[in-house]
Order: C-alpha cells, then structure tokens, then sequence
C-alpha cells in the first residue's frame, strides 16, 4: 500500500520531507483562568468546589464520601479515601475519585493523562466522578496545553479530555447524562 | 443514465413524521452549529478553517511520508500498523486476530469505516459477536439497520420505536430507554476480549488514534478490553499533535455545536509499565479500500480532507427532504454523493451527483474548506463525457459550433422570432422543471447595424 500512496502522489522515495504549516497555538482567551473554568464547567451541569488547601480538600472529601462505595487512584492527596484500583471495585463504586492533570478554562474540561498513580477505569466506570485539580494547574484552554506538552505520547499512554457529563442526544435528540461514563462530575479546585 | 434514484426516496418524502424528525433533528444540528461559530463567539472561525485545510491538503500531498512516520511512532510505542489494502483484507485480519486470541465478544463503538467494510457481518459469519456500544448504533443494530446521519445514526427512530426495539415496559421515557441500554452494554463491555473503534484522526509524530465522542462508549471500549483494534482510512493523518488545537475547535462545533465534545482520547500504544489498566495490545489497521484511487487525482483529493463531522448534511436542502437512507452507500448527504461515485466507481449511481440544487450550502459549512460544489460538477462532466445521451452530445455540439460562427448564428433569426422556446421534443421534459427567459426579438448584430455602426 506505502508504494501505491507514493504512485498516486508520483512522487519518489528521494522526496524529501517537506515542513507542514506552522502550527497555530493561539491564546484567545484573557482574564482570570478559574473564573472562566469555573463559568463553563458549570454550564455543562458540573459541580464546583474549592478548598483552600490540601487539609481542607481532605476534610471536605471525606464529607462528600461519607456512606458511599468509593474507588480512589494512587495520587497522594487522596490516600486512604476509597478503595484501591481494580476493575471489579470501578464496576460496583458509587464515586470514582481521581486527580487531573491539568483544566482548560474556556471550555470547562479535565485533562487526565494516563500514568501508573492514575486508572483509566476510575474515572469511567462509576455513575459519579471527583477530580481533585491544583489551581495552578488550570490552563486558559487547549492551545495552551499543547504549547505546554507538544507530544503527550512522550509520557504517556493515553491522555484524555473531558468536558462535562457523559451525555447523548440519540432518542428524538433528547439529552440524556449519564450514558456510558459518569452522569455527574464533580471538581474540587485545591489552593488559593 | 442507467440507474435512477431510489424508490426510498419517494418513501420518504411520503412520510410526514419522517420529514419531521429529519428536518427537526438536522434543523437543531445546524443552529447549535450556528451558534458556536459566530464572530462574537469565535472571531478566528474562517481562519481555523483556513488552517484545517492547509493541514489537511499538505498531509495528503505528502501522505506517504506521514503513515511512515505514524508507523514508526506506533512502533515505538509497543503497538503494530496493519496496512489493509482491501475491505477484505482489513475483515480478515480481525476475523483472524479474534480466532486466535480465542475472542468470542468484541465491543464496537461507532465508526463509519467499519460500516464501509461490513465489519459486523463478516464477524458474525465467524461466529463472534460484535456490539456496537454507541446509543444509536446500538438501536439500529438491533433492527438491522444502517446509520442513517454521520453523527446521528438514529435520527429516524421515535422514542417508540426505541422502545419496542428494547422491548421496554410501558411509560419508556429517554432517560430509561438510556439507563436499560447502558445496564446491557457494561455488560457487554467488562467481558469483551476485543475493542474496536475508528479514529478521527490519526496523529504522525504521537503514532496516536485520537477518538471524539460524547457517550464513553469510545473510552470503554479502547481501555475495558485487554486489545484494542483501531480501524482508520489513511486519510485520517495529521502531522503533529498540536494541530488538533485546530481540528478538535471545528469538528465538535461543525457536528454537535460543542466547542469540545465530551470525550476527546489520545490513545498512544499500549499501557505502559505499572499502569494499572489500558490494552496489552494495540493495533492500528490502515485502510485504503479505494482511497489511494482519489488520491491519484490531484482536482479531487481534496475528497479526502473530511472528517466526518456531518455539517453538509444538515444544511442540504435535498438530505434534509430525502433522509439517510436514499443514498446508495454508507455516507450520505453531499459528501456521500462526491465520495460514492469516486469509491464505487461513477458508473455505479450515475444519477448521484446530479441530485443537488448546487446551492453551495455543504461547501460553506465545511470545516475543512472542501469544495463539495466545485467536485460535483467535475463528477457530472465526467459522467456526461462517458455515459450522455448521444443525442444530447451532438446537440450541444452543434450549438457550440453555432454560436462560435456569427454568420451561421445569423440564420437562426427565426427562433428567436418565436419568442419563446417550444416545450416539445426532447425539451418537454427539461422545461417542465425550469423557466427560461424569453428570447430577444434581436441580436445584438441587429441592433448594431440598425444604429448605423457597422
């Protein structure tokens, strides 16, 4: 197949590899980062919470937690929260508790890249989803991600964006939450 | 022409809650779409667009560079490339794969690609089970039906309909017809040996598939099973991952009016040491099942650019009356009908590129800047050149050779004296669907000489 992509090109093996357009990594968005993460996180029917410092997040947590079936990654901040990972604990908790990488305040989203303190399934598999997210770590939006990590497949495996609930629009475009992944999204913002 | 469009067609139009559902569901596409692109809104829209197309027509121009470049990244990353030249040879290897891995169960989540490969029909005809994990392709699975909308493969279907389908207790509302299908799939998703999904795009200097979606579905199946397949046209590449700043802004606008979907994934090989979960294996099956054919003609590679987002369907004025299902192949709307004749061959549905108004709406909307007006005349001159009617040819020659003589021209002094065109012959059937204007009582020789000019 590689050979008949070069014959419909006509072009030859001694051709050399050309530049592509620059990229175009533009920051649109000014102004103060948390407000605006905040904003549209909320439009898309997540939950806000902020805490001054780790102490506080923990207390705080550990109120939300209190009687429910909890799975929780190997971050340091979460220790002793919740289970520890495995598929059939994702399968039967009622809250999958994780921490992100990184926010993008234009759009609301959780940036989670896979790592050996992270679970893909945690973040999946329960009806109800926490991040827990420094406040440094809210970026203005993608473009600003990507200028921060080029090539994501360096370091990791898998790196994933989320923006809101899982939804659909598949009955009569009726929205529904909740189908496959998580129907509720919960972020704690730690820091002041 | 030796075919002619569909009886669906007919059906269609003859059905009033079809109509409805088509125009409202396509209607509400099109305005959360219009919503999400304004000026005030995103002010560097057609510059994205711009962009996306520069993108996309360099990767194309050098594309044998880039699936080498992919494939080393891949490599690297503890994954395998699958070149498929064939639908065949792309079934076959994941028929083969599944049988030798002993896997009975695959998760599927939707994918246009495998749609056009008959993926599911040659997997059960293996005896393994493939279900399709994405609402809508879990709905007309069930009925045995094809998507009928890129984006909305269930568009078509009411909410009794679904739940007939799913064989709910009475009182089914969206939300429970959802709850019922998520309870069977996790299911089907916690026992599957096999994942496959498509890609949206697939990312040279990462050797990544990156999956856009909004259920989870796409997520599960490329994480909960121990291999996941991916199966993608090789036009799918972009160069860096940086360009999917650009890419990832247009397609969940131009599809959903999302600014980002729910769901973006970068999938980049197998999981790594000590990560807890992600695949053990991880291919990559290349398809080209006809691809490198458009790619051969340098006017209309630009076929190649879309991805998918289904924009050109909900603002044609013809998708929006004739619905999915009238199309003879799997993409639909304007695009299916520049894709179609160039995948199948132009003798396979002569009549395709001829059923559009030319409006120009589909070339508008698209978010790759595809020249979908410009292609379809190209389509139907060339299948004017090959399959016209004789007599038309001879015709039109004639009146070219006419009006490229003025003394000869001259003559024809006497139809023009008529006034009008006579609606008989081989016109009847031409004028019986158009206006012409009326003719001028003098040419412009006439009135020249007439003012004493010559």
């Amino acid at each position: 197949m590689f050979s008949s992509i070069r014959q419909a090109l006509g072009r030859s093996a001694a051709a050399p590899a050309p530049n592509p357009p620059a990229a175009r990594l533009i920051n649109t968005f000014s102004g103060d980062p948390v407000a605006k993460f905040s904003e549209a996180f909320t439009a898309l029917n997540g939950k806000l919470v902020l805490a001054a410092d780790p102490a506080e997040a923990r207390s705080k947590l550990e109120t939300m937690l209190a009687g429910k079936r909890v799975v929780a990654s190997r971050a340091p901040i979460l220790g002793g929260l919740g289970e520890e990972y495995s598929r059939e604990a994702c399968a039967a908790a009622d809250i999958g508790l994780t921490s992100a990488d990184f926010a993008l305040a234009d759009t609301g989203t959780l940036v989670f890249l896979s790592e050996s303190k992270e679970s893909r399934l945690i973040s999946l598999l329960p009806p109800c989803h926490i991040a827990v997210i420094q406040r440094q770590r809210i970026l203005t939006g993608l473009d600003e991600l990507l200028s921060r990590i080029p090539n994501p497949s360096v370091q990791s495996s898998a790196m994933v964006l989320v923006t809101g609930p899982s939804r659909t629009a598949d009955i009569e475009m009726r929205l529904v939450r909740g189908v496959h992944g998580p129907g509720e999204i919960v972020v704690m913002v730690v820091g002041m | 022409m030796k075919s002619s469009p569909p009886h669906k067609i007919q059906e269609t139009l003859a059905d009033p809650k079809l109509q409805r559902a088509i125009y409202s569901a396509t209607g509400r596409l099109a305005e959360n779409r219009r919503k999400t692109v304004l000026p005030e809104v995103l002010p560097d829209f057609q510059d994205l667009r711009e962009h996306a197309h520069n993108i996309k027509k360099h990767t194309l121009d050098h594309l044998d560079v880039y699936v080498d470049e992919f494939e080393r990244n891949v490599l690297a990353r503890g994954g395998i490339v699958i070149w498929a030249n064939t639908a065949a040879e792309a079934c076959a290897f994941i028929g083969n794969l599944c049988r030798e891995r002993g896997v009975k169960l695959v998760v599927k989540s939707k994918s246009m690609t495998s749609e056009e490969i008959h993926l599911n029909k040659y997997l059960e005809k293996d005896g393994i089970e493939a279900v399709e994990t994405d609402l809508g392709e879990y709905i007309i699975q069930l009925t045995g039906e094809t998507p009928y909308h890129i984006v909305a493969p269930a568009l078509h279907k009411t909410l009794e309909q679904v739940a007939d389908v799913l064989h709910a207790p009475p009182g089914a509302t969206a939300e429970s017809l959802t709850a019922m299908a998520r309870a069977t799939l996790r299911e089907k998703f916690l026992a599957a040996g096999v994942g496959i999904t498509g890609a949206n795009f697939l990312v040279a200097d990462s050797g990544a598939v990156v999956l856009v979606e909004n259920e989870g579905n796409a997520r599960l199946s490329s994480s909960a099973p121990r291999i996941h397949i991916a199966l993608a046209g090789i036009e799918k590449l972009i160069p860096r991952a940086q360009d999917l700043a650009v890419f990832l802004k247009l397609l969940g606008r131009s599809g959903t009016g999302q600014p980002l979907t729910v769901y973006t994934s970068y999938l980049a090989g197998t999981r790594k040491p000590g990560e807890p979960d992600g695949p053990d294996e991880f291919y990559v099956v290349l398809l080209d099942n006809g691809r490198t054919k458009i790619l051969a003609d340098a006017k209309k590679r630009q076929s190649l650019f879309c991805i998918r987002c289904g924009a050109c369907l909900n603002h044609c004025p013809v998708y929006r009356k004739i619905g999915g299902y009238s199309y003879p192949w799997v993409y639909s709307g304007p695009i299916g009908k520049i894709l179609t004749p160039q995948f199948m061959g132009r003798e396979h549905d002569p009549w395709l590129p001829f059923a559009s108004s030319l409006c120009g709406a589909c070339g508008e909307v698209c978010p790759v800047k595809i020249e979908i007006p410009k292609i379809l005349l190209e389509l139907r001159q060339e299948i004017a050149e090959k399959e016209g009617d004789r007599a038309e040819h001879l015709a039109f020659r004639m009146f070219s050779w006419v009006m490229r003589h003025p003394h000869v021209y001259e003559q024809f002094r006497w139809v023009r004296k008529m006034g009008k065109m006579p609606a008989a012959g081989p016109l009847k059937a031409w004028l019986s669907q158009r206006d012409l204007p009326n003719l001028p009582q003098k040419s412009f020789r006439e009135l020249w000489r007439e003012r004493g000019r010559s």
